[in-house]
């Protein structure tokens, strides 16, 4: 079973949507038992990172999210705000991430790849990904892939070999994904993105991490 | 795998495209079109739409329920549910919204945006709040305009039936700065006449507030598209007829361009 975390952070009924269009069978819980069980883990979420971290430990997820990402290696995709929460801080606020990666979450007018003064933002729209390297949840992604993207704060990983998507908007070469081991953050939003989307779906639902593939915590 | 697609691609043909995006019109649970906000013509269910707009993978869809604001009522949230469960794009729905609940129901049905009109004019800190629960990516403000004799652009409300004695621009100024994330700036002159959208109206706007604006109203082909992204400084372009009529009489076709026509045309 896969299981949404609903830490009360945007848009989940899309996810389950194209979940249910392949086939799967997706719960939304905020129920630290459901969670516990769960097969696989979407953390999704739109909204503000602080504010994110806040619902997670009033809604008492931390611990459980902890043991089963990091203990039980339960394969979890994280998306958008779900994403930059795996990472270990944010300049969207001052709460600690969740720190399963080892990365920053960064203003798009900062970091190493700042954007062009002339960019609006958010970065909103279709936007084209290179991947940085093979995966199992990129496999049979169709030719030209475009996904859609809707952020203002974009990820920094101190690895570059947890890279696995790029992108580039207003002059910023940017971290679009990243896997390590039986994690994997996506910053674009596959449910929103037509065929492309739709199989990096049925790929993580398929994904078994290998266990070489099993991450090193620092 | 995505790698080797991505090493057959040449990089610079790879232009960010800007989005274009079908608007369809509600009256209960049927879709109509207009021309200058009145006229309407039956155009079809729906979720048949929504389908093929799905098919053609289509960049966005906007949803307005025309008459749900001048006759009192709620979103229509069982509509809204089975459009959302065939759109695997983003959405935008307006129409009838004025409470947070409805706004968090509709997000909760699978719908990412919602866009406020009326309610935004009337109660302009209901933005702020929409924006504190949601995120601003979520609060989208489309200003109908219609110029008046002096050529003035004036906002309208109640679906074009109300001045709201205020510029555009200074009503996108104001929504903007309450948290709205994008504006649809909609040109009711020009609504289902082809001629091409109100290229100065759009300028105004966009120069006017640093979020993404969106132009709507009077596409005839994708030219205008074009220009009202290039000439007019939007971040993305929506229409209506061109997407559901062809030819002179208005027939109905539902359809959208392929992709590789729609980057030969900002290219």
């Amino acid at each position: 079973m896969i299981v949404i975390v609903n830490y009360e952070m945007g848009n989940l009924g899309s996810i389950r949507n194209m979940f249910r269009r392949l086939g799967h069978q997706a719960t939304i819980s905020n129920d630290a038992a459901t969670i516990a069980s769960a097969e696989r883990l979407i953390l999704p979420g739109v909204g503000h990172f602080a504010q994110g971290m806040e619902n997670l430990q009033r809604l008492g997820l931390r611990a459980v999210l902890d043991e089963r990402v990091l203990g039980a290696c339960t394969p979890t995709l994280g998306i958008c705000l779900g994403m930059q929460l795996m990472t270990k801080s944010s300049e969207e606020g001052p709460a600690e991430g969740l720190g399963w990666i080892d990365a920053r979450t960064v203003h798009f007018r900062n970091g190493a790849q700042p954007v062009a003064e002339s960019a609006r933002l958010p970065h909103i729209g279709w936007n084209f990904v290179d991947a940085a390297r093979p995966h199992p949840v990129l496999a049979d992604v169709p030719d030209d892939p475009r996904f859609y993207f809707v952020h203002t704060y974009r990820v920094e990983c101190a690895a570059p070999s947890d890279v696995l998507l790029t992108a580039d908007y207003g002059g910023s070469h940017f971290t679009a994904a990243f896997a390590q081991g039986n994690i994997v953050g996506i910053q674009c939003h596959p449910e929103k993105s037509h065929k492309f989307g739709m199989q990096v779906f049925s790929n993580f639902a398929a994904w078994t991490p290998a266990a070489v593939e099993s991450p090193t915590y620092a | 795998m995505l790698d080797a697609v991505s090493a057959s691609t040449p990089r610079a043909a790879r232009v960010h495209r800007p989005r274009v995006m079908p608007v369809l019109l509600l009256k209960g649970d049927l879709l109509y079109k207009s021309v200058q906000f009145k006229d309407l013509k039956y155009v079809g269910d729906p979720r048949i739409a929504v389908k093929i707009f799905n098919d053609k993978g289509c960049d966005e869809l906007v949803l307005l329920d025309i008459a749900a604001t001048n006759e009192k009522r709620r979103p229509n949230f069982e509509l809204i549910e089975e459009i959302a469960g065939e759109a695997f794009m983003p959405v935008a729905y307006g129409g009838g919204v004025r409470t947070l609940e409805d706004f968090a129901q509709i997000i909760r049905l699978g719908v990412e945006k919602v866009v406020l009109c009326t309610h935004a004019v009337e109660d302009t800190a209901f933005i702020g709040k929409a924006a504190g629960v949601f995120g601003s990516q979520s609060v989208v403000v489309c200003i109908d305009v219609k110029r008046n004799f002096m050529g003035k652009a004036q906002v309208m409300t109640h679906a074009g039936t109300k001045a709201a004695g205020m510029s555009a621009a200074e009503l996108a100024a104001k929504v903007a700065a309450a948290g709205a994330g994008e504006i649809v700036i909609n040109s009711i002159d020009r609504d289902g006449t082809f001629k091409g959208y109100d290229i100065p109206l759009i300028k105004q706007v966009a120069a006017a507030v640093d979020v993404p604006v969106i132009a709507c109203g009077g596409a005839g082909n994708l030219e205008h598209v074009v220009e009202a992204i290039r000439d007019g400084g939007a971040s993305a372009a929506a229409a209506g007829s061109i997407f559901v009529f062809q030819g002179p009489h208005r027939a109905v076709l539902i359809t959208f361009p392929e992709e590789g026509k729609l980057r030969a045309a900002f290219a």
